[in-house]
């Protein structure tokens, strides 16, 4: 590299290099030249973070955080507040969109492998993120005060007093309180605008610094730095800028039409992103008739409502979000991309999809009895996803697929009959025939077809 | 001048004991970090025991007190809402209040209560915390054909019946807890004292 650069840049790098640093992570970072429409998302990601930064910054200048001054302050902000009404709805927008952002960034990985050797850490640090992303929206959500804010932190508070023996002392070291009351409030304040958020700017450095480590992955799941010129340059790669800076530009002013779109005639969006019971104010005395978590939990929250059993279901939905952070150690297959891989892989990842988004249907639905089986039924479904995936890391024998076949429709009947409640018995036995079903398909259709044949994977990209 | 020779052993031994001494260090120091989140001297204190009178209740009403900042309930239960807790005695979980820290000693009963016909519960279900509706109405159509009256939570469906004893297959596990109270008259009764010579 040279050092000719003369001028204040010349007489900065000398002192602090930006000119390395730019090359390194802009303009000499080569990315695979196929990426498509699934790679605008970690850009955009970045994008909301920043945002929810700014509004956040200005927000924290009005609100108040004490339990008598919490609700009026937001009201304040909403109709004094020159523009506070814009700060607030791109705030609690932007909560949503990081959410819809960030699922669509994970479903990416899902589904071009781009967790797998070498992406390991990457992969990590993103389920960190994550897990920040959730504590740092859930004690959020507490701030505006209102009745949904209460009554939501006093149950998911109440999940840690589910543990046995620590449960309820930790319940109240959470709280500070016997109750959830301001001094919940003004930690829950302390820890959304200071401490996750440092954590969740260092988690984004590990996880950028990670992924220019090893390089990205792309839509054929083919390491570009495998073929390299005579440079050391790959064959198929282009420098991130200016090819990739410009093609997020225009994900970029896509993604703040529709938010803005969102912001401007629908920040409440029916319900979803601001509920309708939070424009009351908290009532430790009261509980709304019906309480749902905002829309990104819905679908652990389902997980929870499943298990009968107030510890065991929080280990459930534990396990439903910490078994992300196996994947990498789950699906062991070679083949990253979808685009070689099985049929019934892709059945198998388009049954987790629905059961994911159904799960996050019920989350918001009122308890009934078949509501119930079903989000049994779907968590069944959401975790033999990775029991399946799991299987699918290499070709086997058919005798091993029915192996697990039986074993996995054993377990769930005996759990049915285990748990059998004459006043369901009906429910029960009907709705077991979904995992039943999906197993078949995925196990014995593995067996007995060819279904579970990957395809080759070329040597270099392929557009 | 004498010749420089390291003592690794020495230096191992002296890097270790360090590192050792300040992890100690450092861990002690979280002490007072992790304390300052336990509930405070003034939460600590707040909790005064409320009185409540009772003499204008119906029979089948309820009505809500506070009590340490959570809802008390107090129900006056008519003959018939008293009878029907027999007929639940197979469909809850605890009838006998085996579950020792959901009430005082006083309250093992059927009633779970002193006197039968006055219910006192703290009104916060013992699944995850929501504060469970009154119905005490006989077979509503959301609720079922079974239904005798009693407490639902609209959160995760957990339900009790007039005892606030915690039905079998649902989310909750422990019956609604009774707070400690006495009464001071016929028509007074105090929340969150026990009757000293009575207990």
């Amino acid at each position: 590299m040279t050092n000719k650069v003369g001028g204040i840049i010349g007489w900065v790098d000398s002192r602090l290099p930006v000119i390395e640093f730019w090359e390194a992570h802009l303009s000499k970072y080569y990315a695979p030249k196929n990426f498509n429409f699934w790679y605008f998302f970690g850009s955009l990601a970045l994008l909301i973070l920043v945002l929810q930064i700014v509004t956040g910054i200005f927000l924290t200048m009005h609100y108040k955080p004490d339990a008598e001054l919490a609700f009026a302050s937001v009201e304040y902000i909403m109709r004094d507040v020159n523009w506070g009404w814009l700060v607030r709805y791109m705030h609690s927008t932007g909560a949503s969109a990081f959410f819809i952002v960030i699922y669509l960034h994970m479903l990416r990985g899902l589904m071009y492998g781009s967790f797998k050797q070498p992406r390991e850490l990457i992969w990590l640090f993103g389920m960190m993120i994550y897990m920040c992303l959730m504590a740092e929206a859930f004690m959020g959500y507490l701030l505006p005060w209102g009745q949904m804010s209460y009554w939501g932190a006093q149950v998911i508070v109440n999940l840690f007093g589910t543990i046995p023996v620590i449960g309820d002392d930790l319940a109240l070291w959470i709280r500070g309180d016997f109750v959830v009351s301001d001094a919940t409030l003004n930690r829950f304040f302390a820890l959304h605008v200071i401490a996750v958020p440092i954590v969740l700017l260092g988690l984004v450095v590990a996880h950028i610094a990670a992924l220019h480590t090893v390089g990205s992955n792309n839509p054929d799941g083919v390491e570009i730095k495998k073929n390299k010129d005579a440079d050391g340059v790959p064959l198929d790669g282009i420098p991130f800028h200016p090819y990739y800076t410009v093609k997020d530009i225009v994900g970029t002013v896509v993604f703040l039409f529709i938010f803005a779109l969102v912001v401007f005639f629908a920040p409440e969006m029916g319900g979803y992103f601001l509920e309708h019971a939070n424009f009351e104010p908290a009532n430790p005395l009261a509980t709304p008739e019906h309480i749902a978590p905002v829309w990104y939990f819905t679908p652990f929250y389902t997980v929870l409502r499943a298990i009968p059993n107030p510890f065991w279901g929080v280990v459930a939905m534990g396990a439903a979000v910490f078994i992300l952070f196996l994947l990498p150690w789950i699906d062991k297959n070679v083949v990253k991309s979808i685009r070689y891989r099985s049929a019934l892989y892709k059945v198998n990842l388009f049954v987790f999809l629905i059961a994911f988004v159904w799960l996050g249907y019920y989350g918001v639905q009122a308890v009934t009895p078949t509501a119930s089986q079903m989000a049994l039924r779907l968590s069944e479904l959401y975790f033999l996803f990775f029991a399946v995936l799991a299987i699918y890391s290499t070709r086997r024998s058919a005798g091993y697929y029915i192996m697990w076949f039986i074993i996995f429709v054993g377990l769930i009947t005996l759990y049915d009959v285990f748990r059998n409640n004459p006043e369901i018995a009906e429910l029960t036995w009907k709705t077991w025939i979904i995992p039943v079903a999906y197993l078949f398909v995925t196990l014995i259709g593995a067996a007995f077809t060819n279904l579970d044949q990957d395809k080759p994977v070329p040597e270099r990209v392929t557009s | 001048m004498s010749e420089h020779v390291v003592d690794t052993g020495r230096r191992k031994m002296l890097t270790v004991s360090a590192s050792v001494v300040g992890a100690l260090g450092a861990a002690v120091a979280v002490v007072p970090f992790v304390s300052t989140m336990s509930p405070s001297a003034r939460a600590l204190a707040s909790g005064a025991p409320v009185e409540v009178d009772v003499s204008k209740l119906e029979p089948g009403q309820k009505i809500q007190v506070e009590w340490r900042r959570k809802p008390v309930w107090i129900v006056r239960r008519s003959e018939e809402m008293v009878s029907l807790l027999n007929s639940t005695e197979e469909r809850v979980r605890d009838p006998n209040s085996d579950e020792l820290a959901q009430q005082p000693e006083f309250a093992r009963n059927q009633e779970r209560s002193l006197r039968p016909e006055v219910l006192v519960l703290v009104g916060i279900c013992t699944h995850l915390g929501c504060s469970p509706t009154f119905r005490p109405e006989l077979a509503p159509a959301d609720l079922g054909p079974d239904w005798v009256g009693g407490f639902y939570c609209p959160c995760h469906g957990s339900s009790f019946d007039m005892a606030g004893r915690v039905y079998k297959n649902v989310p909750a596990n422990k019956n609604l807890e009774v707070p400690p109270y006495k009464f001071l008259s016929d028509n007074v009764l105090v929340v969150g004292e026990l009757d000293e010579g009575a207990a």
